[in-house]
């Protein structure tokens, strides 16, 4: 009976907590795990922040301290007494700002851009947006609608009292954006024509998508552009010659959908077969089947790797400068050989604000797609 | 395209009719765009009075190019010499580049996954940032910005070991070999040639016998001690010249362009990049079991890594890595922006520009990058085959 009693051991009282292992508890446990775990541990984190407290300190300086913000010409951004080494020259962005974002497009045309830009904002937030209602409509307005729309905005509609801008006078960020809009917009639909094309069992089909794909992808983007500009205008009756710009949309678009082709390709086969034969099963015909069944799934698996080649896509939009298109940087090029701003300092500022612009943008797209692809990820475990 | 097998005959051999008259509506209409560009062509060309075909290949080029690697000069090289010259000075950039952005792409990589938080953070920043700013806009940043920024030739930055440094260019001490420098090569390369075969054997040995044997110590008496020996012993037939600032221009030494320097930091840096995350991707796709089990089986952490991590990583790794390298080969091309002497900028440029012969120079220039790619593409292919033999 006592020996029961001595086993049967009841607790009444909570235990003592146990404090937690001191190493991982607070703040310095943090630093002790992250930053300072072993001798060789402690060596790294001091190089980095010997790093760090060698390249900061200057830059900050350089970008906002000694910045000069306002000012008319290089006066307000030379050496001076009080300042000897001066910093970034923000005066020269501001004042060529709208140099930048319209190139030459007449001044009291300049809302004809602005509306493009909001009528591009609203398709690219209907159709980035996954749970947005109507995106089929969303898809209309984009591919079909839109372009039509900025076509008839930019370059002019006489008959709606548009006046004609010629595209020599479009330049900065506009062409920049137009540029990439229609490497997506053209490079999706024919981008998804090849893919279907290289897994078809028609061998003349898909011996023509394989040669163009694997052509296009071979070579570099700027011998294209090299080819749209020099050797279209051969390959076309002189009086239908397209203008420059419109030739170097044509070399992106290409270029584009060639890429395209093989991100479609890659989600086309993350179907299982059994979507296919479900598909036919229900007597659906091959077109019906591909455009009710099988892409818009494959669309849906494959968009982070979709929004991965536009992000490529914008960053070689810059190449477009070599053939003598006024895109953005190159209009950064135009505007710093200006000697009413010639500085030290005016280049490494124009370069500063155009990677700054770039890396908001492709860093933004990037975020997007990592985004949608953790949505994905945990709507395929459900 | 998955066509089902079971339909009724019929609309089978009336789709295999469709299909036939699908294919053949295609040719003609491909054969026939195909036809309209070139009637166009030659019609343009007649009438512009360009005389098309290779003829130009053997004419006398008649411009200079900055840095040539084999022998060239404006008067008498002809445009097919130029093209060599492009070709070899887009093989150096981009080979170079290759081995500088291996080297720092497989250090972020690591760096990105390292346990010491700032480590991996400054690399990720690193990676972040240089992959979403455009190649060009670093490329010309680099050259403008850095490079052509730098002091004139008069105030020359003199770097440690005799190197000169200004907005000409980067100048080096050129090594020269007096009489008697073969035998220390002869002795390095006998040295090469002992330390694979002690290796060979060494290895066969432990497979033998299991008893490792380390040979670190032996392979650098042979590399390193060897040459050094007989590099004294033949009276140190090496001397350099050292590049002295004249009141223009520098004399002497090695010459590296500002356009090639600012071309391959752009490159390696850009490239790099992309490295680091195709070798962390690689790194994380090996499952942790695999160190876990390396661990049970008493290895220790560098002979797990060596062993058992890296050639399950390198799998995963070679692939993208290749495309990558590919990537690099195919954006040496942006030296046309900043004046490099590469294929595009010499042929596609300046033999395009005086010859006028648009459709023979893009379609040589698009034939080398495809040829190049086509190659890498056949062996990567057999590489997987060689991969695939080796899984059970």
């Amino acid at each position: 009976m006592a020996a029961t009693a001595e086993r049967n051991y009841l607790r009444t009282a909570p235990a003592e907590r146990l404090p937690s292992p001191a190493e991982r508890a607070g703040m310095f446990g943090w630093l002790r795990e992250n930053l300072f775990s072993s001798r060789g541990d402690i060596a790294l984190t001091l190089i980095c922040i010997l790093f760090i407290v060698w390249a900061v300190p200057p830059l900050l300086r350089f970008f906002l301290l000694d910045a000069a913000w306002s000012g008319n010409d290089r006066e307000a951004c030379l050496a001076s007494p009080q300042l000897p080494e001066p910093g970034a020259c923000w005066a020269f962005v501001r004042v060529w700002f709208s140099y930048f974002v319209y190139g030459f497009y007449p001044l009291f045309e300049r809302w004809r851009v602005d509306l493009f830009f909001v009528a591009l904002a609203v398709g690219i937030g209907w159709l980035a947006w996954l749970s947005a209602p109507r995106r089929d409509l969303g898809a209309v307005y984009f591919f079909i609608v839109l372009p039509a729309l900025s076509c008839a905005l930019l370059s002019g509609a006489p008959r709606l009292g548009l006046i004609d801008i010629p595209t020599a006078l479009w330049g900065g960020v506009l062409v920049t954006i137009v540029v990439a809009t229609v490497g997506i917009v053209a490079s999706l639909p024919l981008g998804i024509l090849l893919a279907l094309a290289r897994r078809s069992e028609l061998p003349v089909v898909k011996f023509i998508a394989v040669t163009f794909i694997e052509f296009v992808r071979g070579v570099p983007l700027i011998t294209v552009l090299f080819m749209a500009s020099v050797m279209l205008p051969l390959f076309v009756p002189e009086r239908l010659s397209p203008d420059k710009l419109l030739r170097a949309l044509i070399g992106v678009a290409l270029f584009a959908s060639a890429y395209m082709a093989e991100v479609v390709r890659g989600g086309l086969a993350a179907i299982p077969r059994g979507q296919y034969e479900a598909a036919q099963a229900l007597g659906l015909p091959y077109w019906r089947m591909m455009a009710l069944v099988i892409l818009p799934q494959a669309l849906r698996v494959t968009l982070p790797n979709i929004v991965n080649t536009f992000i490529g896509l914008f960053k070689d939009t810059t190449l477009v400068f070599i053939v003598g298109i006024f895109d953005f940087l190159r209009t950064i090029e135009a505007a710093r050989a200006d000697p009413r701003w010639a500085t030290p300092v005016t280049s490494v500022t124009g370069y500063a604000f155009a990677a700054l612009f770039y890396f908001i943008c492709c860093y933004g797209m990037s975020r997007y797609a990592r985004n949608v692809e953790t949505r994905l990820a945990r709507a395929h475990r459900r | 395209m998955p066509q089902s097998m079971r339909s009724p005959p019929s609309s089978q051999a009336a789709r295999r009719t469709g299909n036939i008259a699908l294919q053949v509506a295609l040719v003609v209409i491909v054969g026939g765009i195909a036809y309209a560009a070139i009637h166009n062509a030659a019609q343009n060309l007649a009438e512009a009075h360009i005389a098309s075909g290779f003829g130009f290949w053997n004419n006398t080029a008649g411009f200079d190019i900055s840095q040539t690697l084999i022998d060239y000069s404006a008067s008498t090289s002809t445009f097919g010499r130029a093209f060599w010259v492009g070709l070899l000075n887009t093989l150096l950039v981009s080979g170079i580049g290759i081995v500088i952005a291996t080297v720092l792409g497989f250090a972020v990589g690591i760096a990105r996954l390292s346990r010491n938080w700032l480590v991996s953070h400054l690399a990720g920043g690193y990676v972040e940032l240089i992959r979403n700013v455009p190649l060009l806009l670093q490329l010309l940043f680099w050259y403008n910005s850095v490079l052509r920024a730098l002091p004139l030739v008069r105030g020359s930055v003199s770097l440690p070991g005799g190197g000169l440094l200004n907005n000409r260019g980067l100048f080096l001490p050129r090594p020269e070999f007096s009489p008697g420098f073969e035998y220390v090569l002869v002795a390095l390369l006998l040295g090469i040639a002992a330390s694979i075969v002690l290796r060979l054997w060494a290895r066969r040995r432990q497979d033998r016998t299991g008893e490792p044997m380390r040979i670190f110590w032996i392979a650098f008496g042979l590399i390193v001690v060897m040459p050094a020996v007989a590099f004294v012993a033949t009276g140190a037939p090496l001397s350099f010249s050292f590049p002295t600032t004249g009141r223009f221009n520098v004399m002497g030494g090695v010459e590296i362009l500002p356009e090639f320097a600012a071309l391959l930091l752009a490159l390696s840096i850009y490239t790099a990049a992309f490295i680091a995350e195709v070798v962390r991707a690689g790194i994380l796709a090996v499952p942790h079991g695999q160190t876990e089990a390396a661990q049970a089986l008493g290895l220790r952490p560098s002979t797990a890594l060596r062993y058992v991590i890296v050639p399950q990583a390198m799998r995963v790794i070679v692939p993208p890595l290749t495309s990558q390298y590919l990537n690099l080969i195919k954006n040496s091309s942006l030296a046309v922006a900043i004046g490099y002497p590469d294929l595009v900028q010499v042929f596609a440029g300046s033999v395009l520009n005086l010859t006028g012969q648009a459709v023979e120079v893009v379609a040589i220039t698009m034939a080398v990058y495809l040829f190049i790619s086509l190659v890498t593409s056949l062996l990567m292919n057999l590489y997987g085959y060689a991969i695939a033999a080796e899984e059970r």
